[in-house]
């Protein structure tokens, strides 16, 4: 009887401690090393403006209360299932913005959900999708948003349920969900199906609402695209891919139609959060709202949710 | 037990009307709305240059978006709230007076396009101010299938 107990004590003393460590904040980047945030060139903040609208990053991170594009004040409250998110203060104020980072760590923390300080970052903020993007396009947004206003202040602490609490379960939420792989060019498709793959799947990040979630709160990939329940309250997100309960009947000119003006094939004009991306969609280019239709288009059909008209 | 028979036989037509009434609204709300995108389509097809532009049809619909928007925003008793597949969110009955505003911007920009438009250039000019109004209303207003 005793050794067993003895073992079991082991065991359990083993377990707690790589538990602990697997928490750790190096352990992700023990395990995934740093090579993943060179630049090849100088940063572009023309592209990164391009970038930034893609990215719909002032949908989040807008000051609250502002309706203009440009005050990146944060603190917009996000209401989901975990918890409220206050998105932070990303404008280029030296105090209580980014402006005392450096291009490295704007990239670990758009590609790798890390924070300066090695903290990780809630995937509210959808670096599950903009690590996709290289190194050298988040250098171009991060050169874009230092030309933008600095904004004084700071938003509230995220106000989450446990154990959505614990921030040290990111890193093993990390571990398990984030591979931090940039998207290749696939050769044999065409230059607008790979723009548009990138765009949707990368910095577009479509995925993260048009998805439904494991109860790890991760995409579940056999129904990626697919649409889901919203995760900012009552309603569903619709499918996005050509099956007869998503976009079948759609024409690729008017999925980037709707891109543009907000406007579906029967003249409903979208609205929820959708009305905030066409904001950003709208400041696209006309060949790169074609691309992300051409790539949705190309999807394998995936049932989803019927969603009344 | 005949009095609460009595009280159920009466009382099932009274329910059956209140749920008529409340469904009633619901569709008619639905209907206008179908209204309005149809109203929506040819004009979106002249901002593109896909149709030739029409000062009638224009100012027809402009006149339209007024008349439905109008009847519109008197389909929300407190009954409508849910059923019929509707996608109206509770905030209407939680802030009716700011829906109401909403729903008088828009027909205040549809009557103030009726007189800036007299040609093709001001209608491309003023035409997406009025069309503006869909998606911000629908962003703060409508959830779909909300229940």
């Amino acid at each position: 009887m005793k050794l067993p107990a003895r073992l079991l004590l082991v065991f359990c003393v083993f377990i707690i401690a790589a538990g602990y460590w697997l928490t750790d904040f190096d352990a992700h980047f023990a395990f995934r090393g740093d090579g993943r945030w060179k630049t090849t060139r100088a940063a572009d903040p023309v592209n990164g403006k391009v970038l930034f609208a893609a990215g719909g990053c002032i949908s989040c991170h807008a000051s609250s209360g502002s309706d203009d594009r440009v005050h990146l004040g944060g603190g917009k409250p996000l209401k989901t299932p975990f918890g409220i998110f206050y998105p932070s203060n990303i404008s280029p104020d030296l105090k209580d913005g980014i402006g005392r980072w450096t291009e490295t760590q704007f990239i670990r923390a758009i590609r790798d959900g890390t924070a300066p300080d090695g903290k990780p970052y809630y995937p509210a903020f959808p670096y599950t999708s903009y690590r996709h993007m290289s190194p050298d396009d988040a250098a171009d947004l991060f050169a874009y948003i230092k030309t933008l206003p600095p904004v004084a202040g700071n938003a509230p602490a995220h106000d989450l349920s446990f154990p959505y609490s614990v921030r040290r379960g990111l890193v093993l939420w990390k571990l398990a969900f984030l591979d931090g792989t940039v998207i290749e060019v696939e050769p044999h498709k065409s230059e607008s199906w790979n723009r548009g793959r990138y765009l949707v799947e990368g910095v577009g990040h479509c995925a993260e609402c048009h998805s439904p979630r494991n109860f790890a709160g991760a995409i579940i990939d056999a129904k990626r695209l697919s649409g889901g329940p919203n995760l900012e309250g009552k309603g569903t997100v619709p499918n996005l891919t050509p099956d007869k309960t998503g976009l079948a009947t759609w024409s690729e000119a008017e999925i980037a139609s709707l891109l543009k003006d907000g406007f579906t094939p029967d003249f409903d004009s979208v609205g929820g959060s959708m009305a905030e991306v066409v904001r950003n969609t709208a400041e696209l280019s006309d060949t790169d709202r074609m691309a992300m239709a051409i790539y949705l288009k190309s999807l394998p059909p995936i049932e989803g949710q019927k969603r009344s008209k | 037990m005949k009095l609460q028979h009595a009280v159920l036989i009466f009382s099932l037509p009274l329910m059956a009307t209140l749920a008529v009434a409340s469904t009633a609204n619901i569709g008619e709300r639905q209907e206008i709305m179908k209204s309005n995108g149809a109203t929506t389509k040819p004009l979106v097809a002249m901002l593109k240059g896909e149709a030739p532009f029409d000062l009638t049809t224009v100012q027809k619909s402009l006149a339209n978006y007024q008349d439905n928007i109008g009847k519109f925003v008197t389909l929300f008793p407190e009954d409508s709230k849910t059923g019929a597949k509707t996608s109206a969110s509770p905030k209407i009955w939680e802030d009716m007076a700011g829906f109401k505003s909403a729903a008088d911007k828009f027909a205040a920009d549809a009557k103030l396009a009726s007189s800036t438009i007299t040609d093709e250039s001001s209608f491309k000019a003023n035409m997406p101010t009025v069309l503006k109004n869909c998606g911000s209303c629908h962003e703060a207003w409508r959830v779909k299938d909300a229940q």
